[in-house]
């Protein structure tokens, strides 16, 4: 079915292709066919793979969260410890994937956009190993609460630019960061940290997160000897769930996807695009936006930065449209529930990202029987969100 | 009736019959108010050949922070698509000049490519610039645009092939829209010589070329003149309408930059090639 997705125009399905000014038409047909003939090259992935191994510590540990099962009385609770990379969550797989293009490509400079921070650190730290200059993109309201994010970026040599347009969080920071490549696209490479973007962004990425899916379907097999039942990720831009997703879309595993509800679907203040967006054309692909009755893109609210977005990559539209994958929603509330059971019953602070997938799995993992299997993509380490949930408890670190 | 498209065809056929450059003037609705537009784009159409109505977008990629922060000011005090197809009727009843808009592609999505190109054309407006939309997406929208005689104006840049350039004048119905630089609108980035980015475009169209992106006054206006159609002024004429002089002053002063710049493109720019 999706193997063969996108087609030729970078559609899945009604979604995807290419909405870019035409400035940068020319460099996404560059970035493609580089794409294209560099990922088939022996010799790359080969270094891809060694840096994957040696550098970010892959395979990340797939790890039966056995206090967590028992809690939860239901199916068994695999976690995907993509929270073990170097870096700290799954960014870092795609970004020594696009480095490593980008370096074949000849490009000096790379640009970035970041909510959370996870995707800039994972650039900054690239970009760093490769020797390239890094500037990341970030709103002003993201800064605020991810300073520790924003001091590892600089400790990293990258600049960190303050975007203080619109919103001030992830879209200003992706609408600035496409300005910047716009106008030096030449030189520059736009690594972009999302299964989002224009055509050949959300293959591309995908082909660089799939890696956890790929060493999720090995790993449970030799610990279970079959497949999961169900697999559960969070989706902002959805670059973690399409990579644990992707290589299962073929079994028959049920997936699904969590998406913030922030303070609930029916308050609008929610980032919850799949479930309450509406088809249209955000950052280069048209796909599900939150967006009112005059196409103007609507603000998105989440606990998490990272999923704090209100648009979707395009591949997800599609899966949701065919029905391969169920979408839900879970509010900030559940998932700051979820963040705290799992550092009590497992040792383990999840990312705020992660807990809403972890909040999704609990429920789902509840209705099964203690014969099935659930695996939660644990997408990254909750350090940075430390400060979040103290000034939620009330509490000035 | 004239359509839109015959509209923009015949005023550039009257510049060139007349030896003369084209200015086309941008402004954004609703910024700092309609009553702003509305009087502004009066005042514009004496000294312009066309105007260019921006819709107001969230998300405005193509564009630099002097028409960012008027589209986020014109949407933060309400303004809505319908209000903006009647500004462009009423700009209609005071001129016969062309009527552009130039909008980004998710407010027409969203309307309905069909409700918006039909709302255009009742309003007056003969064209439509939507910088997000390359010519490998703009099958949609270029088909209905043709069904009600709009025009459909595409950009290139000079990141653009000449096999691309080629593409697009392919498409194209009246003119096409040459980006200065590779940046957004307003950005200050120096515009350099333009002259071979123009004679690579030529070489692959015969259609009549506007330069825009960057274009502050009478000085770059008359530089450029010899190698295009037209110059599109947008920024410089916004950021005077964000000064937070009363309307009769913003009105005096628009009109006197339009008009400087027009009177360069209509004398100054014999001597070009």
């Amino acid at each position: 079915m999706s193997n063969i997705l996108p087609d030729s125009r970078g559609y899945f399905g009604n979604y995807g292709g290419r909405f870019v000014p035409e400035t940068l038409m020319p460099a996404l047909e560059e970035l493609e066919e580089s794409y294209k003939t560099t990922v088939k090259d022996p010799s790359f992935i080969r270094e891809y793979q060694l840096l994957l191994s040696k550098y970010v510590g892959r395979p990340s540990v797939l790890y039966f969260a056995e206090r967590l099962t028992r809690h939860c009385g239901g199916a068994r609770i695999y976690l995907k410890r993509e929270d073990l990379n170097h870096t700290g969550a799954h960014k870092i797989n795609n970004t020594i994937g696009q480095i490593l293009l980008a370096s074949k490509m000849n490009k000096k400079r790379v640009i970035a956009e970041t909510g959370a921070g996870q995707h800039g650190v994972a650039t900054a730290t690239a970009a760093a190993l490769f020797n390239m200059e890094c500037d990341v993109y970030m709103g002003e309201e993201d800064i605020a609460r991810q300073s520790l994010n924003v001091f590892r970026m600089k400790i990293l040599g990258a600049r960190v630019i303050p975007v203080s347009s619109g919103s001030k969080t992830l879209k200003d920071a992706m609408n600035e960061a496409m300005r910047d490549w716009v106008a030096n696209v030449e030189h520059t490479y736009y690594l972009i940290g999302s299964v989002a973007g224009p055509h050949p962004y959300p293959a591309m990425v995908r082909d660089f997160q799939r890696v956890i899916g790929d060493e999720t379907k090995k790993q449970i097999i030799e610990l279970e000897g079959r497949l999961p039942d169900c697999i559960v990720a969070c989706v902002g831009g959805g670059s973690n769930s399409m990579g644990i997703f992707y290589p299962f879309t073929e079994d028959s595993v049920r997936l699904v996807g969590v998406e913030a509800a922030g303070h609930g679907i029916n308050t609008g203040k929610h980032a919850a695009t799949l479930t309450a967006g509406l088809p249209g054309v955000l950052h280069g692909s048209l796909s599900y936006v939150l967006q009112d009755e005059d196409g103007q893109i609507q603000l998105a609210h989440s606990i998490s930065a990272g999923l704090d977005y209100p648009g979707v990559g395009p591949e997800h539209s599609y899966l949701k449209d065919s029905g391969r994958v169920h979408y839900t929603s879970v509010t900030d509330t559940e998932a700051l529930e979820a963040f705290n059971l799992l550092c009590r019953t497992e040792g383990i602070i999840p990312a705020l990202e992660s807990s809403h997938a972890l909040a999704g799995a609990v429920r789902i993992a509840g209705e099964m029987s203690s014969s099935q299997i659930v695996v939660v993509n644990l997408s990254g380490r909750g350090d940075k969100d430390v400060e979040t949930v103290a000034g939620v408890q009330g509490v000035k670190l | 009736m004239i359509t839109g498209k015959e509209r923009i065809a015949n005023s550039f056929k009257a510049l060139s019959e007349k030896g003369e450059k084209g200015l086309i003037t941008y402004l954004t609705a609703g910024f700092p108010s309609p009553d702003h537009t509305l009087e502004v784009a009066r005042e514009l159409a004496l000294h312009s050949d066309m105007i260019e109505i921006g819709i107001p977008f969230s998300d405005p990629v193509a564009d630099g922070p002097v028409i960012q922060n008027s589209s986020y000011h014109a949407l933060e005090r309400g303004i809505r698509l319908s209000n903006i197809f009647n500004l462009a009727g009423k700009i209609r009843e005071g001129t016969d000049i062309p009527l552009i808009f130039m909008t980004y592609y998710n407010p027409v999505m969203r309307y309905g490519i069909e409700n918006f190109v039909k709302s255009s054309h009742e309003s007056g407006v003969d064209g439509l610039i939507v910088p997000d939309l390359p010519v490998e997406e703009d099958h949609p929208l270029r088909e209905c645009a043709q069904k009600y005689g709009l025009s459909l104006i595409p950009l290139v840049a000079p990141t653009s092939t000449d096999e691309r350039i080629s593409k697009i004048s392919g498409r194209t119905d009246s003119f096409i829209y040459c980006v200065s630089v590779t940046g957004v609108t307003g950005a200050g980035k120096e515009i350099g010589d333009l002259k071979t980015f123009s004679c690579r475009v030529r070489k692959n169209t015969s259609h009549p070329l506007a330069v825009g992106f960057g274009i502050t006054g009478p000085g770059v206006a008359r530089r450029l003149a010899p190698y295009f159609d037209a110059v599109v002024v947008g920024s410089a004429i916004v950021k005077e309408m964000d000064s937070g002089e009363g309307l009769p002053v913003i009105v005096d002063r628009v009109g006197r930059l339009a008009g400087e710049i027009k009177a360069t493109l209509r004398n100054g720019c014999d001597t070009g090639e």
